[in-house]
């Protein structure tokens, strides 16, 4: 039962990106469609998931001065395995992300779920709350994504669905702040209702 | 002339924060006040110049002829993050009062995207500033480097003073806080957008 509280708590009550209000630049700069969005939050969460679990394994190890860059360290290295798979296997979708793919090594919620959960606990919770809170993340990237395409290309993941012109703004960079921003507002306002 | 065009195109057109949206995390988190956005201007200025002269060398120097350019994330995040403790050291014993200014700043800095994402792109994508496309060479990267930290330091001092104006006013209750400060940058950066197209 607190299994399945560990693994949900990241999707809702502590939602990387509406609660937490972490790793803003991916979740800006990768949502311009539903398949981008969800392609970057699945990236993330694979990161987060071994991250955590590789972390809450050493963390006894090693000495508390210099946990932070030894946790760095081994998020990179993941961060690592993901650019070179997804250079090989997916070369168009890793030219689309870009520059975010490496900036997984300092996305604030991987090293803040090292910091605040895989270094105290174990390794199979480190795994699921990894796993929780990549979903999270990749729920509100793809329903960020999801807004923004059909506001700004009027289709969804891919598929033409409004016919004529659409705002095209909300795929270029000032939409994605509003968008995100209205969004939020309307995450608060549900929230408290 | 190129390097006016590079300063020009970093810090108006492809503005790192509003168009390139890396450092986003700083420019929500220290723009309360425009005394606060100076100093973190200041500060990512200095440091984002000093790391990418570290990791271009790096690049060019031992990644390369090594043939370990898939080290290259591991790499830069080690040397940033050394290079920052070590400003901090060097800050503490000669300057005493540029690190009083600084010095809060500077271990929120490493973990500033900002930093990592331009010593990776300056290593990694061709220009074409006035010309062919072509890979930016020591002075250029430099300068590029410099131009967009500015870009970062004006676009944060702007939404500093934009913000100590919005504590003035009554925000409704879902909007205050992060959502307010989103679509605020969302509507100062469609105002950048009208930089596009001058270089």
């Amino acid at each position: 039962m607190s299994r399945l509280k560990t693994l949900v708590n990241g999707i809702i009550k502590g939602n990387p990106t509406f609660v937490l209000v972490l790793g803003m630049c991916p979740t800006l700069g990768t949502s311009t469609s539903a398949i981008n969005g969800m392609s970057m939050g699945l990236a993330t969460t694979f990161v987060l998931m071994l991250s955590n679990l590789v972390i809450s394994l050493v963390a006894g190890l090693v000495p508390s001065k210099v946990r932070i860059p030894a946790f760095v360290v081994v998020i990179a290295v993941f961060v690592t395995v993901v650019q070179l798979v997804m250079q090989a296997y997916v070369p168009a979708l890793y030219q689309t992300l870009g520059l975010f793919i490496p900036l997984i090594v300092v996305n604030c919620i991987v090293l803040g779920r090292a910091e605040a959960f895989a270094s105290k606990n174990n390794p199979f919770d480190s795994f699921l709350d990894g796993l929780g809170s990549g979903l999270g993340f990749t729920l509100s990237l793809t329903v960020l994504g999801t807004v923004r395409e059909l506001l700004g290309s009027g289709s969804l993941f891919g598929i033409k669905i409004i016919p004529g012109d659409a705002i095209l703004v909300f795929i270029l960079a000032p939409g994605a702040f509003i968008a995100l921003g209205y969004l939020m507002v309307l995450f608060n306002k549900l929230k408290k209702a | 002339m190129e390097y006016i065009i590079i300063i020009i195109s970093a810090v108006f057109v492809n503005n790192i924060v509003l168009n390139q949206f890396l450092g986003i995390c700083p420019f929500l988190g220290v723009s309360n006040r425009i005394s606060t956005a100076t100093g973190m201007a200041a500060a990512v200025v200095f440091v984002m110049t000093l790391s990418t002269l570290f990791t271009y060398l790096v690049q060019y120097y031992i990644l390369d002829p090594l043939n370990i350019a898939f080290m290259q994330t591991v790499t830069f995040i080690l040397v940033i993050a050394a290079l920052v403790q070590m400003v901090e050291i060097i800050l503490k014993k000669i300057s005493p009062a540029l690190y009083q200014a600084l010095g809060i700043f500077l271990p929120l800095i490493t973990t500033n995207c900002a930093v990592l994402g331009v010593a990776i792109l300056v290593v990694t994508k061709e220009f074409s500033f006035g010309g062919t496309p072509h890979m930016l060479d020591l002075p250029q990267s430099l300068v590029y480097t410099a131009s967009m930290a500015l870009g970062f330091g004006l676009a944060l001092i702007i939404f500093a003073g934009m913000r100590e104006q919005m504590d003035l006013v009554g925000i409704p209750k879902p909007f205050r806080g992060v959502p307010i400060s989103l679509i605020t940058a969302g509507i100062l950066s469609l105002a950048f957008m009208g930089f596009s197209g001058i270089v």
